[in-house]
């Protein structure tokens, strides 16, 4: 059932993945939310995530990108800003 | 950066009878340095046959994934005036009705924040700020929601609803298409600030089919109105068109498509069970004829420019709805985003996505009976003009 897993933990484990493949692989909020559902199965709806990442990006732990779609990201300085 | 400024080939579109970009990017660049180094960037692009634009990237406004293009010059050194250059999208009101004082504070916001430059309005729909650095971003965003102002959409998300002026101004609108595009816009703030989607996705609305935001060939999702029952005919307003010598074999009834009208003395009979909505009968004899009574409007799905794969037309997958309350789009919304959410892949529009699929499984997937009013695209690609087409024509 969904709401088994709580929205903070959803988060922490996105912001796991994001932290992990910077610099790799872009990751959408789309590829987030596959890896939360794959994970958990019907513990977590789309909802969840949505509201994860809702919290993720309020608080400024990560920001969107746009890299030819959008990413979700650690903030950071890049490469074409300086 | 020095004061000199040397464009002669820019200066060249100055020449023609029209009044340029050239001239006013002039006139801002006594205001502005960075308007300068764009007019100097621009004229050694001319030069050189190529863009020095790149764009993308992290810059935004806290909490908002979309309405901030990013933007910058290749090279800094030469042009430091637009080392940045970033576009804000700015959510344009339904129909496009400002009022002066509602111009004048947006372009003084501009005037204090970025380059001053505005293009109003781009194909997106939005009111588009061009022009400012990175710190400038959250200042302009103040100002804006300080008028009660907002972005508008890009990258990944629900792009900005837009619609034509409907029946504000226009006699042929079937629907409320100011109510319906700010209606989905407040309802839609999640998806249209926060991208959560395989790609952007675009909804327009046109009154009628004239479809003046040319929905059917630049909206994901087109809600195009349209009449299930006889136009309105006043045969009196008829008589007239007749009497002041207007052709109305060669300019109305040759022209119907399928053939469905024709004219005895004074009277314009239309057989309606084959009318296929053109509106060219309205268009040309507005006095006399009009949209019928049963109103609502047509669904297109998966119409795009061509990007990543070749451009689409919309197909019509719901050939009537009524509009009396905007539930049931909500609804069509909803499970059209559940199934691309599902099936789409990164970067693959939702025509894309049917094309791929099947629309047979598209339509069972978002559950709709198919009809053959399910029209499939008329023409393949709208950029691409058929000669036979203009023969025809001419
Ligand atoms: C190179 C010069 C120009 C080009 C390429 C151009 C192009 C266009 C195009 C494509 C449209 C849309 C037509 C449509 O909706 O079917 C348009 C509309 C219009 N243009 Fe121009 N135009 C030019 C110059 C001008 C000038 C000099 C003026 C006025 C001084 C002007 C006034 C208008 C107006 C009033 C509209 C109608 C806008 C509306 O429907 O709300 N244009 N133009
Ligand atoms: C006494 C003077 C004028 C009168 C009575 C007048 C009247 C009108 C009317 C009735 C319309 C149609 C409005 C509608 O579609 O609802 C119109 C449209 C328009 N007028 Fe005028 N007008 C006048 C002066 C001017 C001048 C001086 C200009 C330009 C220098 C101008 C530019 C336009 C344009 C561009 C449109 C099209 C607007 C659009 O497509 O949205 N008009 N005018
Ligand atoms: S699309 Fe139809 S209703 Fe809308 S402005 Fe054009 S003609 Fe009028
Ligand atoms: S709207 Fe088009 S198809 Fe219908 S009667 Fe008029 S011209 Fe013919």
């Amino acid at each position: 059932m969904a709401g088994e897993v709580s929205i903070e933990q959803i988060a922490d484990e996105m912001y796991q993945l994001v932290a992990d493949s910077a610099g790799q692989k872009k990751l959408k909020a789309t590829d987030l939310t596959k890896a939360m559902t794959s994970k958990y199965g019907d513990q977590v709806s789309k909802q969840d995530c949505k509201d994860a990442i809702k919290m993720l990006i309020d608080s400024g732990r990560c920001i969107y990108g746009y890299f030819g779609g959008s990413s979700i990201e650690i903030p950071h300085r890049e490469g074409s800003e300086n | 950066m020095s004061d000199d400024l040397k464009t002669p080939l820019l200066d060249e579109l100055e020449k023609g009878p029209w009044p340029s970009f050239v001239k006013d990017l002039k006139q801002m660049a006594s205001k502005k340095p960075m308007v300068k180094d764009l007019l100097r960037q621009l004229e050694k692009s001319y030069r050189d046959k190529r863009g020095y634009w790149k764009h993308g990237g992290l810059v935004g406004i806290m909490g908002y994934g979309g309405g901030v293009i990013g933007r910058y010059t290749a090279l800094p050194d030469e042009f430091p005036g637009v080392s940045h250059f970033h576009t804000l999208r700015v959510n344009q009101p339904s129909g496009w009705f400002y009022t002066s004082k509602a111009l004048n504070e947006l372009m003084d916001i501009w005037d204090a924040h970025g380059s001053g430059l505005l293009n109003v309005h781009g194909s997106t729909g939005d009111l588009v700020f061009l022009g400012t650095v990175t710190d400038e971003l959250e200042p302009t965003f103040r100002d804006l929601t300080a008028k009660d102002w907002d972005l508008g959409g890009s990258g990944s998300d629900l792009r900005t609803p837009s619609c034509c002026v409907g029946p504000a101004r226009c006699e042929n609108a079937c629907y409320d298409t100011l109510a319906l595009t700010y209606d989905l816009t407040h309802k839609y703030q999640d998806e249209l600030h926060r991208p959560m989607f395989n790609y952007k996705y675009k909804i327009k609305m046109s009154g009628c089919p004239n479809d003046c935001t040319a929905a059917i060939a630049r909206s994901d999702m087109g809600i195009i109105g349209i009449w299930k029952d006889d136009i309105q005919v006043d045969q009196a307003a008829f008589a007239e068109y007749v009497d002041s010598g207007m052709d109305i074999q060669g300019s109305v009834v040759d022209k119907c498509p399928t053939g469905c009208i024709s004219v005895e003395g004074k009277e314009i009979k239309i057989d309606n069970s084959n009318c296929v909505k053109c509106m060219h009968c309205i268009n040309t004899l507005p006095k006399a004829l009009r949209v019928g009574k049963e109103r609502g409007a047509a669904v297109t799905i998966g119409a795009k420019a061509p990007i990543v794969e070749g451009a689409l037309f919309g197909s019509v997958m719901i050939p009537f709805m009524k509009m009396d309350n905007f539930e049931d789009m909500h609804d069509l919304i909803e499970r059209i985003w559940e199934f691309w959410d599902e099936h789409g892949k990164n970067r693959e529009r939702i025509g894309e996505c049917v094309e791929r699929i099947g629309l047979a499984t598209f339509i069972e997937g978002i559950g709709l009976d198919p009809v053959p009013q399910m029209v499939k695209q008329p023409r393949d690609n709208p950029y691409i003009f058929y000669e036979e087409y203009y023969e025809e024509e001419s």
